[in-house]
Formats: C-alpha cells, sequence, structure tokens
C-alpha cells in the first residue's frame, strides 16, 4: 500500500515537473504575470510529492517490506536502521529517488527564497529546473521503478555488501548528490539567462550563492568519499584516481572555476559569457559522471549494474539537456558583447588564470577517464590509464595554480602591479621555505612531500596575509579589530577556504612519507614504528548485528606510557559471505596510527601496522574549504543587497 | 574525447549590421566548439551503447580472442616470499580438472573485493593459478598474507609482457581453462559473489 502510494506520489511529481516546466516558461515568453507566478506554487508541490515518494521509500525499507524488488535485493531485517534507511539510496533506483528529490529541493528552494527575484528571470529558472526534473523522474517511472513489487514475496532481504555497511557511506551520497544537482540551478540560471540574452553583474550575485553552496556540498562529499576509502578499504591510501571517483572531481573542478569567475561578472562585468559556458559545463560534467556510473560503459568498481537500455535513455537525457543548453549557447552567446577591460596583471588577470588551470586540469581528468573508453571504441585498443598519467599531468598545473593563489587575493581590481603584493608576501615566502627545508631536514631527501609541505605553509600563510592586509593588523594596529568585524564575510570565507586547501595539501604531503610494517605476532609479542611500540595483548571473537568478528586488542606505548588501546576486527558477513577488514585507527591529528588485523596461522596474527603522519589534516582541509564556502554564503551583501535595487538571492534556502 | 570536431564554420558568415563582422563570425564559430564536442562525445557514447547490446564493445573487455584456444606460452618467475611454485604455460597441460587463471596485483582494489571468493574456490578445491601483474614481490606477499593465498602457483609479470599476450585489459581479470589446457572463459573485473554462482559455478560443472 505505501509502496503504492509512493510509485504514486513519484507520477503526480511527475505531472507537476510537466506544468512546471512548460507554464513558467510559456509565461516568460509572452509576458504573462499569472503564467509566470505559477512557477514556484508548482515546484513546492512537486517539492511536496517528491517527498512523499522518498518517504514512503525509506518506510518500505524501515519496515523490511520484502514484498518490494529494492529492498529483496539491497536490505535484510538484520541490518541496523541506520543501514536500512541508507539502503534505500544504495542502490540505482533509490538513488534516483534521491537525485530527483535534492533537485525538488533546489526548486522549492528558488520559489520560497528566490521572490525577490525579476519575476520572469525567476520563472525561466524554475522552468528549467522543471525540465530537468521531467526528464529524471521520466526514467525512473519507465526504467528504474523503485517500487516494483515480487510476489511471492521472500522471508528476507540478499543485504547490502558488507563493504557499503558504513556510515560515511550512508552520508557520502545525499552530500554529492547536494553538489551535483546544486549545479541544476547555475545551470537554470545560465540557460535563462540565455534566454532572456542578459548577463549583468546582479546575474551574477545571484547564481554565486548557488555555485558556492553545491560546490561545499560536493567538496564535502568527495572528501567523505576519499575518508571512507582511507579507513574502509584498509590500504592506507585515499584517492585511487578512479573513473567514477573522477567523474565526482570533473564537476568540482568545473565549479570551482564558476564560483571564482562569477565574482568577475559581479564585480567587473566581465567574463560573462565564459562564465555562463561553465555554468553550463559544471551540470554538464556532473550529468556526465551520472551516466557514466549508471549505464555501465566503464569498468568500475562503483559501477551499478550494467544495463544498456538505462545507458541509452540517459544518454537521450543528456542529448537534451546539454545539447538544448549548447545549442543555444552558440546561438545566444555570440551577440553578448564582450565588456569590462582589465590588464592581464590585476583581480581579474589572477581570476582568469585560475580559470584558465583548473579547466586544463578538468581537460586532463576527462581525457584519462574517457580515453581507454574511446580508444576502445575506435581503435580497438585496450588501455588503461592510472595514477602516473593523472600525477604527472596534473602536478605541472597545480603548481601555478597553488603559487598564484596566494597572491590573487592580494591584487587589486582593473589594474595591478606586482612588487607591492611580493612585498606583503614574503613572509608567507619565508614560512613556505622553512617548510620546505625543515621537511628535507626531517625526512631526507624526499621532493614530493617537501614541495607539499612549502605549497601548504605558503597557501596558509598567503591567507592569513590577506586577512591581514584587509584589517590592516600591521598598518594601524588599534583599528584592526573593528575592521576585522566590519571585514565582509566572503573574505573570511575566501581566505578559509584557500588554508583549507593548505591543509589539505599538508595531509597528502605527510601521507607521502607514510611508514608501514607488517608483523605477525603470538600474544603477548611486540613490535615497534615510528617510535611506538605496539604489543598484541589477544584475539577473540565477537558478534555483531548481521556479522560475527574476529577482534585483536593492541596496546600501544611510547616511552613506557600507553598511549592506546586498538581494536581492529575481521568481520565475517555470513549472508553476503564476505569478509570486510575493520581498520583501528588512533589519531593525534599530527598522525594516524592505522592497524589492520590478518589471517591468523598457528597462534600467531599478522598485524599489519600503519604510520601516516598528517593523515587526518586531508579531510580536515576538505571541512574547512566547505566551511569558508558557507562562510562566504551568509555573507550579509549575498543575504540582502543586489545592484541597483534590494533583492535577496537563494542563498538562504541553500538545502541544508 | 578522441576527436575535437572539426566544426569551424566558414568565418564571417553574413551577418547584417555589425561592423566587426569577421570577428563575429569566429566567435560564432568558438561558441558552437562546446555543442561540436558534445554531439562528437554523445555519438561515441552511443556507439558503445549500442556495442553492448549487440556485443561488439565490451567495457570489461570482449569476449577474448583466445577463447577456444591454448593459454599463448610463457614461462614467469615464482613469488619468493610466498613460497609458491613459479608458474609455465606447460603447468596447464593435462589438467586433473578445470582451473581458473587469475590475473591479479595489491595495488588493485577490486583485487580485494574479489579475493574471498577466490579463497572460497581455493578451498573447495579448485585450482586457481595466479599471474601477479605489475607488482613489487614484496607488495604481493604483503597483500597474501594480508588476505589469505588462494593460489597453488604464482607467476610474476612484473613487466606486463604475458598479460599483454593474453589480451589482458586490467586487473582483476580471470580465465577458465578446461582439463586441456584450452580457455574457455574470461572475465574482466572482480570474481563478485554473482559472478560465482552465476557464471564460475555451471562453468566448472560443465567442464568438469
Amino acid at each position: 500500500m505505501i509502496a503504492e502510494l509512493g510509485h504514486f506520489a513519484l507520477a503526480l511529481a511527475m505531472a507537476l515537473a510537466l506544468a512546471q516546466s512548460v507554464l513558467p516558461l510559456w509565461g516568460a515568453a509572452r509576458g504573462d504575470a499569472r503564467l509566470m507566478a505559477s512557477g514556484a506554487p508548482l515546484a513546492l508541490g512537486m517539492l511536496l510529492a517528491c517527498l512523499a515518494a522518498f518517504g514512503a521509500l525509506l518506510y518500505v525499507f524501515a519496515v523490511n517490506d520484502t514484498s518490494v524488488a529494492g529492498v529483496v535485493q539491497n536490505s535484510h531485517s538484520a541490518k541496523p536502521m541506520l543501514y536500512k534507511l541508507a539502503g534505500s539510496w544504495g542502490n540505482h533506483e533509490g538513488s534516483m529517488v534521491l537525485w530527483v528529490l535534492i533537485l525538488a529541493l533546489c526548486g522549492g528552494a528558488v520559489a520560497a527564497f528566490g521572490r525577490r527575484l525579476p519575476s520572469a528571470l525567476q520563472a525561466r529558472v524554475l522552468g528549467v529546473l522543471g525540465l530537468v526534473a521531467v526528464g529524471f523522474l521520466a526514467f525512473i517511472l519507465a526504467t528504474s521503478n523503485p517500487f516494483n513489487r515480487v510476489w511471492p514475496p521472500p522471508a528476507d532481504g540478499n543485504g547490502l555488501n558488507p563493504v557499503l555497511q558504513d556510515p560515511g557511506l550512508a552520508f557520502h551520497p545525499p552530500l554529492l548528490y547536494l553538489g551535483y544537482v546544486g549545479f541544476a540551478v547555475t545551470f537554470a540560471f545560465a540557460v535563462a539567462a540565455l534566454l532572456e540574452g542578459r548577463v549583468d553583474a546582479a546575474w551574477g550575485r545571484w547564481v554565486r550563492p548557488w555555485a558556492l553552496a553545491a560546490w561545499a556540498f560536493l567538496t564535502l562529499g568527495i572528501a567523505l568519499g576519499s575518508w571512507w576509502a582511507y579507513y574502509e578499504l584498509g590500504w592506507g591510501g585515499y584517492w585511487f584516481w578512479d573513473p567514477v571517483e573522477n567523474a565526482s572531481l570533473l564537476p568540482w573542478l568545473a565549479g570551482t572555476a564558476l564560483l571564482h569567475s562569477a565574482i568577475v561578472v559581479e564585480k567587473r562585468e566581465a567574463l560573462k559569457v565564459w562564465t555562463v559556458l561553465l555554468a553550463l559545463l559544471a551540470f554538464a560534467l556532473s550529468l556526465l559522471g551520472t551516466f557514466l556510473v549508471r549505464s555501465g560503459v566503464l569498468n568500475s568498481v562503483h559501477a551499478f549494474a550494467n544495463d544498456p537500455e538505462r545507458g541509452v535513455f540517459i544518454l537521450v537525457l543528456l542529448a537534451i539537456y546539454i545539447g538544448g543548453a549548447f545549442a543555444l549557447f552558440a546561438w545566444r552567446a555570440p551577440s553578448m558583447a564582450p565588456t569590462g577591460v582589465f590588464a592581464p596583471l590585476s583581480r581579474e588577470g589572477g581570476l582568469v588564470l585560475n580559470n584558465l588551470l583548473l579547466c586544463s586540469m578538468a581537460a586532463v581528468v576527462l581525457t584519462g577517464t574517457l580515453w581507454p573508453m574511446f580508444a576502445d571504441l575506435l581503435f580497438q585498443q585496450k588501455i588503461s590509464v592510472g595514477p602516473p598519467f593523472f600525477n604527472t599531468a596534473i602536478l605541472p598545473l597545480a603548481v601555478p595554480l597553488v603559487l598564484a593563489m596566494a597572491a590573487g587575493p592580494l591584487l587589486p581590481w582593473k589594474r595591478a602591479k606586482l612588487w607591492p603584493v611580493l612585498q606583503r608576501l614574503w613572509w608567507a615566502a619565508l614560512l613556505a621555505g622553512a617548510a620546505l627545508a625543515l621537511c628535507f631536514f626531517l625526512a631526507g631527501a624526499r621532493i614530493g612531500p617537501a614541495l607539499g609541505f612549502g605549497a601548504a605553509a605558503w597557501l596558509i600563510a598567503g591567507a592569513a596575509a590577506d586577512i591581514i592586509d584587509r584589517i590592516a593588523l600591521f598598518r594601524r594596529p588599534s583599528a584592526a579589530l573593528s575592521r576585522a568585524r566590519g571585514l565582509p564575510r566572503a573574505a573570511w570565507g575566501a581566505a578559509m577556504a584557500h588554508a583549507g586547501l593548505g591543509v589539505s595539501i599538508a595531509g597528502m604531503a605527510g601521507m607521502g612519507l607514510a611508514t608501514d610494517k607488517l608483523v605477525a605476532l603470538a600474544p603477548g609479542g611486540s613490535t615497534t614504528l615510528a617510535g611506538y611500540e605496539w604489543r598484541l595483548d589477544q584475539v577473540g571473537d565477537v558478534v555483531g548485528p548481521n556479522w560475527t568478528a574476529r577482534r585483536a586488542t593492541v596496546t600501544v606505548r611510547r616511552d613506557g606510557a600507553t598511549v592506546t588501546i586498538m581494536h581492529p576486527e575481521r568481520r565475517f558477513f555470513a549472508l553476503a559471505r564476505m569478509t570486510t577488514t575493520e581498520a583501528a585507527i588512533h589519531t593525534t591529528w599530527l598522525s594516524d596510527l592505522y592497524l589492520v588485523l590478518g589471517e591468523e596461522e598457528g597462534g600467531r596474527a599478522v598485524l599489519r601496522i600503519h604510520h601516516n603522519p598528517m593523515a587526518p589534516w586531508i579531510w580536515l582541509g576538505a571541512a574547512f574549504m566547505a566551511l569558508g564556502g558557507g562562510i562566504s554564503l551568509s555573507d550579509r551583501r549575498v543575504r540582502v543587497s543586489a545592484p541597483g535595487a534590494k533583492r535577496a538571492t537563494g542563498a538562504a534556502g541553500a538545502p541544508a | 574525447m578522441s576527436d575535437i570536431p572539426d566544426t569551424t564554420p566558414k568565418a564571417g558568415t553574413p551577418e547584417p549590421g555589425p561592423a566587426s563582422a569577421p570577428g563575429l563570425g569566429r566567435r560564432r564559430a568558438l561558441m558552437l566548439a562546446p555543442l561540436g564536442l558534445a554531439v562528437a562525445g554523445g555519438a561515441g557514447f552511443y556507439a558503445m551503447l549500442r556495442g553492448m547490446g549487440t556485443g561488439t564493445y565490451d567495457p570489461r573487455g570482449v569476449p577474448s580472442a583466445l577463447v577456444g584456444r591454448a593459454a599463448p606460452p610463457f614461462a614467469l618467475p615464482p613469488l619468493e616470499a610466498a613460497g609458491l611454485p613459479a608458474f609455465a604455460n606447460t603447468d596447464l597441460a593435462a589438467l586433473p580438472g578445470p582451473v581458473l587463471v587469475n590475473f591479479w596485483a595489491s595495488w588493485c582494489v577490486p583485487c580485494i573485493i574479489e579475493h574471498p571468493q577466490l579463497m572460497q574456490l581455493s578451498r573447495e578445491g579448485v585450482k586457481v593459478l595466479g599471474i601477479n601483474y605489475k607488482d613489487k614481490p614484496a607488495d604481493a606477499a604483503t597483500f597474501l598474507t594480508r588476505h589469505g593465498n588462494p593460489f597453488a602457483r604464482l607467476g610474476r609479470d612484473e613487466p606486463g609482457r604475458v598479460a599483454i599476450d593474453w589480451g589482458v585489459y586490467g586487473v582483476p581479470e580471470t580465465y577458465l581453462l578446461d582439463r586441456g589446457g584450452i580457455i574457455r572463459w574470461r572475465w574482466a573485473g572482480p570474481v563478485t559473489p554473482e559472478v560465482l554462482e552465476q557464471d564460475i559455478r555451471p562453468l566448472l560443472k560443465r567442464h568438469a
């Protein structure tokens, strides 16, 4: 019954989305205020219908309704409640419902918080969002209904892949989708601007909060995925350049570029066509990721089940949305006259450099991801592109990006001189040099990590130099505090995000210095690594809700004092006949002690011990970046005013 | 994106009005580039999907040209640390039953996912022969100590030559050979529990 209601809610959402995609766009074209005003209530109605559908989906998973095919395939009564619920979006059908729900949330936010947008613009944005929703709802209803019944119902479900039963992974997809789908709003704004044939500073101001929110969520989503790989796969690695990881990195790179070029539109009315293109690209790359993961055209661990028919459906949707948007772009963009003159060395120039480097990185990642597939198609060649390619190709782009990142925010608009900027950054350069030298001194001739620590110090000190300069801390110390209070939150947010990247790079550099050791110990035996003494006390059995495990107790001591007691496990999931390793991690924030329990033989247990310096900083830095985005979003200029008129944007409506 | 499309329509398409017509023409051509790229990419993806339907394109590797033939000749050095015998194609003649040949590496994530299935097969008495692909001996030994050793024999293919002869797409990849040493089946990608039940068990029965 509930399942049928959910199915019905999806159909209702489809009908509302259809109306939402036709009426406001038609109204905007004819200048009919009543038709344009229909967009907001339709979007809110569609949101309610999607909430009902998603609620029904959660319900059938929560009560383990085994007459629903999705539950049978992905759930089991003995699973903890969190994973029952997470299982509802841990599969293809359910994740599509979540995808559409988030799209509806974005539409609802534009409807609720965008009342002060010009009505034609709001109508067009809602219309485009409705159009996107129609396509994906049709996809769900036609090929991927999550509420399909099975008869007769089996006694219980098949269970969820144990590797996926993890709190990190439960929240990884929703965050990632908030990012992907958030770019649908900037896409809708770009299409609306092309339809109107007008891009101005106000447009830049309306788009930027959406780009910021989507970017912040995507940053968190990617970081959570990488963190999961680190602690769950039990390797000590955190990024594998897997095609599906790359698919999430591509919109992130384009979104980062968009975020920065929108500033130029807002402040200087320059780079308008380019920014519109980036807004289209960010969503196009999000959709490309969806296609790659779900169509089965690529060979990856993450990919959902192969199904060429679904693939064709998604490809048709992509052709309509991306092809249509690019065709519109080719038609309308040439008539948008370039405006806003600036010297190469200026804030604008710095942001252009940022865009060029980020887009080159995206091109490298896109090429490396798609090349094996196209080589296979065109030349029947089976090749694989791996980390060596990506690392070598990204590094030469990352170095100038990092160098410019600290200097960029210090450049004035229009025209700048390099010397005053360098004067304000000399101590950051000194710190970077010191970090590099210290790394050489402590860790020996390891060029990669040393460069990384230097870059990290440069970025963090550069962000600090930016703030110090803005509040005139040394020039007029007495007024510094009040100036700090008066400083726009966007400036704090930018500094935070830039420093956050520095923190992440420090973590990656630290991981370059990681050490590990493999030992077989009998209970009572001990070994040493990285100045710690590791003693295996015992190995025992434990029973969980849907698994049994062998659990080791290891005491870690340093200089005679106990640092921590760790419990790595090997879990055996009877239902899936799978074993997973649960690494034990003790973090001191400056390093991770990382312990994995291996096989046991002849009374001895194999232990793999890792010492990962700085590892937590990788994800801490990502959290800082997202937080920086959040601080920027809370800027009152973003919330309240727009050039010319008092207008609010959808910033406050960023789906939380 | 392999083919950057040649979508440069002749510059200077007559455009009534503005004095900067040639400049506008170039702009127009440039603005068509994203559409051209997207169309080329879309056509490529469509060809892939069509190919997946008809069997001419398979992301997990086309059904190997080697199916129905004997394994190409090779002789690989052993992994000393694991204490396993070396592996050469001569070991694939006159077998007591069907065997699996598994290409793997310690750096490959899907290899961890398939490992329990290989362990299970080996416990059940199915002979699993390993080829360690582009890997450091120490890392490979670590992997086996940690996850267990399903292999009856193990050859080290550090340069990846033998993998080329077999037409390996990427690791992990698994072949099933009948007792006469003829390759009967190939699977590119991890041997998941489903692959084990739906493909490997029936094949083992058929070629037993």
